[in-house]
């Protein structure tokens, strides 16, 4: 089938302000017979349930943590991205429309991230009047960096946790509409099943994580702001409680997945130190404005202590092949290429897995103070990790997993295939195309959050009536018998292996397999070992305790199970995609070492229907029409 | 780097089954830590291990362990957090600990902190006092543009002084007397020096202040305790200006 | 009124009537030092100086700190109650960074010095102690009440003079942390201004020990006679 975006025509320059015109309005006094729900309060979630709540709808937000404070999108630390053009650099709507288009690699909807690089300008304005503390110059004006994978400096940032900030303005806007009455939180809830009765979604089930008591919501509209997947790689930057749980379940329910397998691998993260870890911390992308990449020329220097390496001995490989990006060539970029000098066996540290990131030239150019005073806080978390001095050795760094790009598909006014289903920020597939550029998964949340979805679930909701269903409706009931089926089935199995033994099983496959490099063969490994592993999930797991209190091996029960059923539809679409293209590199499709896209046969979205776990799922295809950027390769050099 | 070398440990543990129960301490042993573990790596060990035994793991919070989310709350031999210096318990490493160490855990211990089980408590009392009026209250959309309020970069710092406050709660577990004053006092102090906090000022600090006692804090004996628990280094200076701002509520 | 039913408000309560004694605790130990014969007349010529005052201001003025001290007291008692309901269950490891001896040990300080203050009023003030050597029985030359010839009969009993200085520690404890304290309560202090004023604190607290506990001790050691 070919899918629709339904994408409003014309101009692109005033698609968004044509189309809010065109959407039909709820009337205020009709609003707060409306119930939306809301799972999840990261950027997307917290702001969406914030604005809707003041705008006059009923909302009910969920969260899996013990407040809506700790969604993920607080570790951003980099900054922001947005047209502002205050350092008059060249910057504008057009550029950054243009720029995340490209850095996508040209697997974006052009009408969405035309609205998205619009709209940034007013996300800046918003968090600065709720009092998120950006960083200033002496005279009072908003200061701002560079990011990788553009030439202007458009990054908005608050110190190294831009990411909490924005969060916490979210978050006061959310805790401003719960006291006023017009939100009403449930937190330490997780969602177990989307409930779809008709044809359009209705509710949702979820689970209280304190007293184990499976509750269904009934609601005119449900939005999904429930994040990305890539702990599906068990090891990644993500929080141990990010799952694909949310999406799965939507996915199981009829709405389509949409390009799973585009995830981001972070270029610089703190290379794993041993078997036992549970995570990977990410160290922002601004290190690399004066931060060296390098590796040793020669191998058998790897062992030897960076500092008795000498300088003609190094090969700056970024600096080396992309001259005029440099260090600050994009992610999927930057990722690669470590990866490259790693497995040349040059790489450094525990298993050669690891590239140095050294700071001694801009020292010596600026000073340690003025590095200090810029990235004081990630040397020590450096510090604090490793045990070892960043100022007077070069970090070691590895790419890890940290972003999905893919999700669940959605049209123009990010409502998915299912009607009543709206998917919000990192949870949907949008702009972001199959790469990311640093500094935007905080616009487009916000960008959801505040400006996009409290017009376009009006032009939905105008069409329905109120109330048509309640959770007494006999969907809700079968929802809830099937969460509680699986519950009991995870408590019964009683095997030998606990769920975090899989889960580092599965990442292990998908890292190898399916990850930073994917070739027809490792798919196909995949593709058999995951069921394989899968069945023995399910024949061995080991989950103890009860289903009626709080047992935190019964939540990663549940998420394992949806993982190892998600996995193979990423696997699937690595495998269908017969080219690379951004964070989907196959090794067959590559013209020295740069990703080889196809544009005759791959230029579009594929987005994958359920038929089933162990069935085939069906592809969809929505093509991309480029007519504002031309498609072209994409070159740093 | 000496990844041969493994600790072993005697963990004394606080388990309480859930809010009723009176709860006591269990003796566990860590075996095969290095000193890359993390300290949440370490009890993930001691888990597995008891749960593979068919008994029940040790619960706790967690989430992001990279030191922002807040989640994590233990009292690690009578300091919250562990007792290094600006660190979450998540950051904190087993490098810090000797082979043979016997280590005290613990959950936060206030009023206004119920637990919940074993290290995880009950924290909805910080969401409280935000509710109370720890914001601006701005509408979406509709403000000015971010550059017509200027604001010189000594007061856009010491706001985000404030902010930098992950609202973990280890202020409120440091303190001897239970209280949120430094939680509150960050709140306060992080809108109070902002031009856009400036209208609400007064009627905010004394909503908080309100809510804050209404929850079933302590009040504030500056003992300091705080400071020296916050995982983000959060100064006492916070607590001052929000005393400054309430005596100052008081007249307007 | 917030000021008297609010948590920060009873603390700047607790601030301004302690503030308030600090200041009469300094005028007192400038009284005291007369002793040093920087007045003529010495501390006999102050105390009668304080005594020709109108009784109306006299009395206003005991009354008042009298206030002040019940104030403090009533306050410091309810919120210390408070505080420790607060926190029912101790730590199995007790493990304090920053607090002192002095910061913890308030309420305790302050009762001992309750205890001290109505023993040293019942003494030098109202001389039901010891009345022999009384200041009022026994008036000097000038036929003014004898305080010297009182004080000093009393220090240089080894046990009196002891138990001055003893609560002159305990008054000591409980500025070092209190007067600091009430600046902070009061909002006059910043990170810049905080260690200085916990050093000044400290020093602030050893001038007045030093001060007060000087008049006993140079009596009991026989350099007054």
């Amino acid at each position: 089938m070919i899918l629709d975006g339904k994408c409003p025509t014309g101009p692109i320059q005033q698609t968004w302000d044509k189309h809010c015109f065109d959407l039909k309005l709820v009337n205020p006094a009709n609003k707060r017979k409306y119930n939306i729900i809301v799972v999840g309060t990261g950027l997307a979630g917290g702001a969406a349930a914030a604005s809707l709540g003041e705008l006059g709808y009923n909302v009910q937000a969920f969260c899996y943590q013990d407040s809506p404070r700790r969604a993920h999108s607080i570790a951003a630390q980099g900054g922001i991205n947005a047209a502002k053009n205050y350092p008059n650099d060249g910057d504008s709507i057009y550029r950054l429309f243009y720029d995340t288009i490209k850095g996508g690699d040209f697997r974006a909807r052009e009408a969405d991230v035309w609205r998205l690089a619009q709209v940034s300008n007013n996300i800046i304005d918003q968090c600065v009047a709720q009092g998120v503390p950006f960083a200033r110059d002496y005279a009072g004006y908003l200061d701002n960096r560079s990011f990788g994978g553009a030439q202007v400096s458009r990054t908005f940032y608050a110190r190294g946790q831009t990411g909490q900030q924005l969060l916490l303005g979210a978050y006061t806007a959310l805790s401003r509409q719960i006291k006023l009455g017009t939100v009403k939180m449930y937190d330490r809830r997780e969602m177990l099943d989307l409930v779809v009765v008709d044809g359009v979604a209705r509710g949702i089930t979820v689970r209280n994580l304190i007293t184990g008591e499976l509750e269904s919501y009934a609601a005119d509209a449900v939005c999904l702001a429930t994040g990305g997947y890539v702990n599906v790689f068990y090891l990644s930057t993500n929080a141990m409680g990010c799952s694909v749980t949310a999406n799965w379940k939507a996915h199981k329910k009829g709405a389509y997945f949409a390009n799973p397998c585009y995830t981001q691998i972070h270029p610089t993260c703190i290379p794993q130190a041993g078997d036992y870890q549970s995570k990977l911390t990410l160290m922002s992308e601004s290190l690399r404005n004066d931060g060296r990449c390098w590796v040793p020329k020669k191998k058998e220097d790897c062992g030897k202590h960076p500092n008795e390496v000498p300088e003609e001995d190094r090969d700056y490989y970024l600096e080396r092949k992309y001259p005029s990006f440099g260090n600050l060539a994009p992610r999927d970029i930057a990722s690669r290429a470590a990866k490259e000098q790693c497995d040349d066996g040059r790489g450094v540290g525990p298993g050669g897995r690891g590239v140095y990131l050294d700071f001694s030239t801009s020292i010596k150019r600026v000073g340690a103070d003025t590095i200090k005073e810029r990235y004081g806080n990630l040397f020590e978390m450096y510090e604090k990790i490793t045990d070892e001095d960043g100022y007077k050795r070069p970090m070691r760094m590895y790419p890890a997993p940290h972003y999905s790009m893919g999700g669940l598909w959605v049209d123009y006014n990010l409502m998915s295939n299912i009607p009543g289903l709206f998917v919000l920020g990192e949870a949907n597939f949008s702009v972001h195309g199959a790469n990311r550029l640093g500094a935007s998964a905080l616009m487009q949340g916000l960008a959801d959050g505040y400006f996009v979805i409290p017009n376009t679930i009006g032009g939905y909701l105008a069409t329905v009536k109120p109330g048509a269903v309640n959770a007494e409706h006999p969907e809700f009931k079968k929802c809830e018998e099937d969460a509680k089926r699986s519950v009991e089935t995870f408590l019964s199995i009683n095997g030998k292996r606990t769920t975090s033994d899989f889960m580092r099983e599965l990442g292990g496959l998908m890292w190898e397999n399916c990850g930073m490099a994917r070739t027809k063969e490792s798919l196909e490994t995949n593709l058999k070992k995951i069921p394989a592993l899968r069945e023995e999930f399910w024949k061995n797991v080991k989950v103890s305790g009860s289903g009626n209190e709080l047992n935190q091996q019964l939540e990663n029960a549940g998420r394992t199970a949806d993982f190892l059923e998600f996995a193979e539809l990423m696997c699937r679409d690595a495998l269908h995609r017969n080219e690379s293209c951004g964070g989907h590199f196959r090794t067959e499709y590559q013209d020295a070492g740069e990703a080889q896209r196809d544009d005759a046969n791959f230029c579009y979205v594929g987005a994958w229907e359920f038929k089933g776990v162990d069935k085939q799922p069906e592809l969809h295809k929505e093509p991309l029409k480029f007519e504002n950027v031309h498609l072209a390769v994409r070159s740093y050099k | 780097m000496s990844d041969h070398k493994t600790m072993t440990l005697t963990l004394i543990v606080w388990r309480q089954k859930n809010a009723n129960d009176p709860g006591k301490f269990e003796t566990y042993t860590a075996k095969g830590i290095t000193e890359h573990h993390s300290f949440l790596e370490m009890l993930d060990v001691v888990n597995e291990d008891l749960i593979l035994a068919g008994k029940d793991p040790i619960v706790f919070d967690h989430d992001c362990r990279e030191g922002i989310c807040g989640m994590c709350s233990q009292v690690v031999n009578g300091m919250a957090h562990g007792g290094q210096d600006r660190t979450t318990v998540c950051q904190l490493h087993m490098r810090k600990f000797k082979d043979g160490d016997t280590i005290y855990i613990e959950p936060w211990r206030a009023r206004a902190f119920p637990i919940i089980r074993d290290l995880i408590v009950d924290r909805a009392a910080l969401d409280t006092i935000v509710q109370a009026g720890a914001y601006v209250s701005c509408h979406t959309g509709g403000v000015p543009d971010g550059n017509a309020i200027l604001i010189p970069k000594p007061v856009a710092d010491e706001s985000m002084d404030a902010a930098e406050c992950i609202g973990c709660g280890a202020c409120v577990a440091g303190c001897p007397n239970g209280a949120a004053m430094l939680f509150t006092g960050s709140k306060v102090s992080q809108f109070a020096v902002l031009p856009q906090g400036k209208p609400e000022a007064a009627a905010r600090v004394k909503a908080l202040e309100k809510a804050m006692t209404d929850c079933g804090f302590g009040n504030c004996t500056n003992h300091y305790e705080c400071q020296a628990a916050c995982p983000k280094g959060i100064n006492v200076k916070f607590i001052a200006r929000m005393n400054r701002e309430f005596l100052k509520a008081q007249f307007s | 009124m917030q000021l008297f039913s609010s948590s920060i408000g009873r603390k700047i309560v607790m601030a301004i009537t302690g503030q308030c004694m600090v200041l009469f605790a300094i005028i007192h130990l400038l009284g005291n030092s007369t002793a040093f014969g920087w007045l003529t007349g010495g501390l006999n010529a102050y105390a009668h100086h304080l005594h020709s005052l109108p009784l109306p201001l006299l009395w206003g003025f005991r009354l008042g700190l009298l206030a002040l001290a019940c104030i403090h007291i009533w306050f410091g008692i309810q919120l210390t109650i408070e505080n420790r309901a607060c926190r029912t269950q101790q730590y199995a490891v007790k493990n304090m960074q920053k607090a002192s001896f002095a910061s913890e040990t308030m309420i305790w300080t302050g009762a001992l010095l309750l205890l001290f203050i109505i023993y040293h009023l019942l003494h030098f003030t109202f001389q039901v102690i010891n009345p022999e050597t009384g200041a009022l029985i026994n008036p000097d030359a000038l036929g003014h009440p004898n305080v010297l010839a009182m004080v000093v009969a009393a220090f240089q009993n080894v046990g009196i003079a002891l138990l001055y200085v003893g609560a002159m520690v305990v008054l000591f404890l409980h500025l070092s942390h209190g007067i600091q304290s009430s600046f902070q309560s009061m909002g006059w202090s910043n990170d810049r201004t905080q260690p200085c004023l916990i050093k000044g604190s400290t020093l602030g607290a050893l001038f007045m020990f030093l001060g007060y506990a000087a008049v006993p001790l140079i009596i009991l050691v026989r350099i007054l006679k």
